[in-house]
């Protein structure tokens, strides 16, 4: 272990400042991000993750954004456990019957002021899921819905671009609202 | 067994893969006996209009078959699940979705139908019956014992579904499952389907398995037709396939190591699994490879770009990953945690035919590319990986072990890799209904496939079964004994599909 650890010290970051292949965007969503978030919220974003029926892939995806390349953390995103302790609620999936209730009471125990982005063609309107009897349907039929991230599944990078996207879209309404007489 | 047992019957016609017969209530019970002696591993039981079929696998002689027994007029079937506990849950979902009465099922609660459905029986046309009671978790009663009810919104970033612990102290004296919130009407939408709009359905049972759902039902679907896809076609699925177990085995060994709260396997074997899936995304077009197979072959040709990004990732894992296969062996902290922890009895492997990794773990020895080899893995074997422990480590040991079996095959493959066309228009229509049964190795365990298709090309009749349905109830058996802080870690060492259970 020990080596290990030392070959990473000495050994350059996996985290993509300039990436061959996404290069800026990754970084400067992730910039802009936690400007709009700190004034918005004070000092980062936590997230609670609802599977309402998804096929597991968004969650495939949105685990990837933890990952060293992506390291959504250095940005003040945070996934947490409670809904309690969240601002976002990213909602995946194609919000069967059997999970209508369960996403209903995790988006009444989250605190305001709270966002709902719905992920994926599932979440954004269904997917190949649509007109079963067992769907409710796209997340907006549930939950009053910021902001739709579409993909099957999104990419990590579309997820951080669509996070980055509400967030300074709530902060300009916030500023606007404040400068009203 | 199978052939003593089929003695008197003959095969269906129209059906393909393996023989298909059509049972009497007397052959019906041959089979719970059967099962129950452990002559034969049960690999499948769904239902149809008026009939229920079951997909048989004799160990001995690695021989296949199915066998149907038809629902009688007013709608009973005899259960299997009197003489064979695996089944008890699929014919709780069998009755759920068609509305059947399973003869003499020891369980009767329903299992998908959670009652918030506008419909009843929704795959039979059928008169609605009376409201289900209130679902009854099972008892667990003595001094001191508390429950922990946990989801079906989980802590971290899972699936959903509901775990009933009843703990003394802390250890797990009955973990029980409910399972059926990701429930989405897949069979039902599939019906009617043409065969493309269903492969895209089958592609998305459970994201983790895309290729390996999309392999066995493009398979099932060109058994049934009697359909050959161009050999290079037939060689990309199974890269594919290897590359998708690589990336999910990866993953899970990290976050089995991240619920032992040893967080640097986590983040070393994310690396891996992130270059893994870039590499796909270069080779394949898509990340996790999904709607790349097709009925006909695959979307994607593999340019020499793709195959080279495929040789450089299998040469950087090879570099890369024993480091990490040291540093799980040398961390005693960790293995702590994993040896000893979450046992599976090679017995109840063997009853559950325990799928995948979890049964290798436990001494069963099965393996649908080595036992059933469909193409390229009749042409190109791959070892098979076993070990007897049964616990969470062996589990790992058995997917850190077929990652560098993987790794070895697609080497070998993509060196032999023919050339030619990766797809070929699927346009023969059949004159009447054909059938065909596959079964696939993904990463998880063997995913099986049935189709039934009409001389229109459509599907009348499709069934995919996860995996999962025979390592779910083996959970419940590992975690007993042990104790709540370690089931994330038996759970993460299992990782069952919630959605290809609930499907």
């Amino acid at each position: 272990m020990r080596r290990r650890l030392f070959k990473n010290l000495v050994t350059a970051p996996s985290t993509e400042p300039v990436s061959e292949r996404e290069p800026e965007v990754l970084e400067a969503a992730g910039a802009t991000l936690r400007g709009a978030i700190a004034r918005r919220l004070g000092r980062s974003l936590a997230i609670r993750e609802v599977d309402t029926g998804s096929c597991n892939a968004c969650e495939l995806e949105i685990h990837a954004l933890s990952n060293a390349f992506y390291d959504v953390e250095r940005f003040g995103i945070r996934f947490v456990a409670s809904p309690r302790h969240a601002d976002m609620l990213l909602v995946t999936g194609p919000v069967t019957h059997n999970m209508r209730e369960a996403l209903e009471r995790t988006y009444a125990a989250t605190p305001a002021p709270k966002w709902v982005v719905a992920v994926g063609d599932c979440g954004a309107g269904c997917g190949v899921f649509a007109n079963s009897y067992a769907c409710v349907g796209a997340v907006a039929k549930v939950l009053p819905v910021d902001l739709v991230i579409r993909g099957c599944p999104p990419t990590p990078t579309d997820l951080l671009q669509g996070l980055l996207w509400l967030i300074s879209d709530s902060a300009a309404r916030a500023a606007t609202d404040a400068s009203r007489p | 067994m199978l052939k003593a047992l089929f003695a008197d019957l003959l095969p269906v016609a129209s059906h393909r893969g393996w023989p298909r017969v059509e049972a009497d209530a007397g052959v019906w019970r041959g089979i719970g006996e059967a099962l129950r002696e452990g002559k034969l591993d049960l690999l499948g039981l769904w239902g149809d209009e008026a009939a229920v079929h079951c997909a048989l696998y004799e160990p001995a002689t690695r021989h296949m078959s199915s066998a149907s027994i038809k629902v009688s007029a007013d709608g009973k079937v005899p259960s299997l699940a009197v003489f064979h506990a695996p089944a008890s849950r699929l014919e709780r979902a069998i009755a759920d979705l068609f509305g059947f009465e399973m003869v003499g099922l020891p369980d009767p609660r329903p299992w998908l139908d959670h009652g918030r459905w506008a419909v009843r029986s929704p795959l039979a046309e059928r008169a609605p019956g009376p409201e289900p009671p209130r679902y009854a978790f099972l008892a667990a009663e003595g001094p001191s014992l508390h429950q922990i009810p946990v989801g079906p919104v989980h802590a971290g970033i899972i699936e959903p579904g509901h775990f009933r612990f009843t703990a003394s102290g802390e250890t797990v004296v009955r973990l029980e499952e409910r399972l059926g919130y990701t429930h989405k009407g897949v069979e039902k939408l599939l019906c009617g389907k043409t065969i493309h709009e269903a492969a895209r359905l089958a592609a998305r049972v459970s994201g983790d398995s895309t290729v390996a759902y999309g392999f066995a039902f493009a398979r099932a679907v060109e058994t049934a037709l009697d359909f050959c896809p161009p050999p290079r076609a037939v060689w990309l699925r199974a890269v594919m396939a290897e590359l998708e177990r690589i990336a999910n085995h990866l993953g899970d060994i990290g976050a089995i190591c991240n619920d032992a709260a040893f967080s640097m396997m986590h983040a070393e074997c994310a690396i891996l699994r992130e270059e893994t899936l870039r590499t796909c995304a270069v080779a394949f077009g898509h990340r996790l490879m999904m709607d790349c197979i097709v009925p006909g072959g695959v979307t994607a040709h593999l340019a020499s770009a793709g195959h080279d990004a495929i040789l450089s990732l299998a040469q950087h894992l090879r570099r890369q990953f024993p480091e990490l296969i040291e540093l799980y062996e040398n961390t005693a902290s960790l293995q702590d945690r994993t040896v000893g922890t979450g046992m599976v009895t090679a017995l109840l492997a063997a009853q559950f035919a325990a799928a995948g990794y979890v049964g290798r773990a436990s001494g069963r020895a099965f393996d649908t590319r080595v036992c059933r080899p469909y193409p390229p893995y009749d042409v190109e074997p791959i070892d098979m990986v076993g070990r007897d422990e049964g616990d969470v480590d062996a589990r790992v040991w058995i997917r850190m072990l077929e990652i560098q079996r993987s790794l070895d095959w697609l080497e070998a493959a993509l060196a032999s890799l023919p050339n030619g066309p990766t797809h070929r228009p699927v346009i023969a229509a059949p004159t009447v209904s054909v059938e065909g049964t596959a079964l696939v190795e993904g990463f998880r365990g063997d995913v099986l496939a049935y189709v039934r298709i009409g001389p229109d090309l459509c599907i009348e009749r499709c069934h995919l079964r996860d995996p999962s349905w025979f390592l779910w109830p083996l959970l419940e058996a590992a975690i007993e004994g042990n104790i709540v802080a370690d089931f994330p870690l038996c759970n993460k060492s299992f990782n069952c599909s919630y959605s290809g259970h609930d499907l």
